[in-house]
């Protein structure tokens, strides 16, 4: 079955991001089909790679990193909760004359389009958030 | 967008708001998903219950507290082909408000000579239930 | 449809709105701070039983597990699962809502 995720709060304040990656996890242990996570709210924080947790804690950004990288997973950041939070690609950085970008490996910034798209091509879509 | 993907598929999309405005920017970013989601030329409903209801509030004004004032982009809503926008009385009634509370929502319906006509309905738990179980795509802002 | 509730009953309304809104043959998971609702002598539980008669309501025991919470202590027909279950869940029902 295709399955989508949104992840609408950031890593370490809220369970949300650790109960999506869980729950997507245990989805494609079962061989169904992840066409996206989507990132939104503060959820855009989950994508910046200048995350540096303690070492005896998980690292939540790489564990997306990593899934993805497993499993070919589609992991988008909505550009305009991104902008207004300071996550930043490079196409984001050029075209708003920033000196920096943090993006995640991974993790690509797109509009919130792609949620919907994803909500209409997912058999089902399971938001964690606050 | 992927419009080989879409194109042809029509869901009906239901996003529920259950926060009040301003104390937290849930409402706000809920709303231009909703804005969006209507573009793809879905099926888009709003259901206000509990404290989403405090959204549809008439009269706000965040000239004072220096935030963007997003309630006047519920006007909107109407001209996206939103034409549908439910909120429960119950939760109207627990918080001593009445529809008269409520900015006066309106869509020019184009199978009825462009008239304006009223975008809000407000409707009882029971009904409210329907509304949920009837949606295909459910997401709370 | 499966309704999940992640919010303690006890700081916000989530899974009281929930509960009046879900309809006869839904399930409804407690994940997260969810999972309090689900305290046998807590303020819920006898919304929770009445709910139990047309609908199944589970927790997501790694939740529980996290919070120390014995599973003697859940209300009496509500069901235990894990994140594989959680999928299979979402994967059953025709239609999932997160009360967020």
């Amino acid at each position: 079955m295709k399955l989508a995720v949104l992840v609408n709060e950031g890593p370490y304040t809220h369970q949300a991001s650790d109960s999506a990656f869980h729950f997507t996890t245990a989805a494609l242990e079962q061989g169904h089909e992840v066409i996206r996570v989507f990132f939104y709210h503060d959820g855009v924080n989950n994508g910046t790679r200048l995350t540096t947790p303690p070492q005896d804690d998980r690292h939540i950004t790489d564990r997306w990193s990593d899934l993805a990288r497993r499993h070919d997973l589609d992991l988008v950041v909505c550009v305009a909760a991104a902008q207004r939070r300071g996550v930043v690609d490079e196409d984001e950085q050029r075209r708003n004359g920033k000196d920096a970008n943090n993006i995640a490996e991974g993790f690509r910034i797109s509009g919130l389009g792609q949620l919907i798209e994803a909500g209409i091509q997912a058999d089902r879509m399971v938001a964690f958030g606050d | 967008m992927s419009e080989e993907f879409t194109s042809g598929t029509v869901k009906k999309f239901l996003y529920v708001n259950r926060r009040a405005p301003h104390g937290s920017n849930y409402a706000q970013e809920g709303l231009e998903v909703a804005l969006i989601g209507a573009a793809f030329e879905q099926d888009v409903a709003m259901a206000y219950l509990d404290d989403g209801v405090f959204q549809l509030k008439s009269g706000q004004d965040t000239g004072k507290i220096g935030t963007k004032n997003f309630s006047a982009t519920y006007r909107a809503l109407g001209d996206y082909d939103v034409k549908r926008v439910y909120v429960e009385r119950e939760s109207l009634e627990r918080r001593g408000l009445s529809q008269e509370d409520l900015m006066p929502l309106v869509y020019k319906d184009e199978d009825d000579d462009w008239e304006e006509k009223p975008l809000i309905h407000v409707v009882s738990a029971e009904e409210m239930r329907r509304i949920i179980d009837e949606s295909d795509v459910i997401l709370n802002f | 449809m499966l309704h999940i509730v992640n919010k303690s009953p006890f700081e916000k309304n989530s899974l009281e709105t929930c509960l009046r809104l879900s309809s006869a043959g839904s399930s409804i998971l407690l994940i997260e701070d969810g999972v309090y609702g689900a305290l046998a002598g807590g303020e819920m539980a006898g919304t929770i039983r009445d709910a139990l008669a047309d609908r199944t309501v589970c927790v997501l025991g790694p939740d529980l597990l996290a919070r120390g919470i014995d599973p003697g202590r859940l209300i009496d027909g509500v069901e235990i699962v894990d994140y594989a279950a959680f999928v299979k869940l979402a994967v059953e029902q025709p239609k999932v809502q997160s009360w967020l």
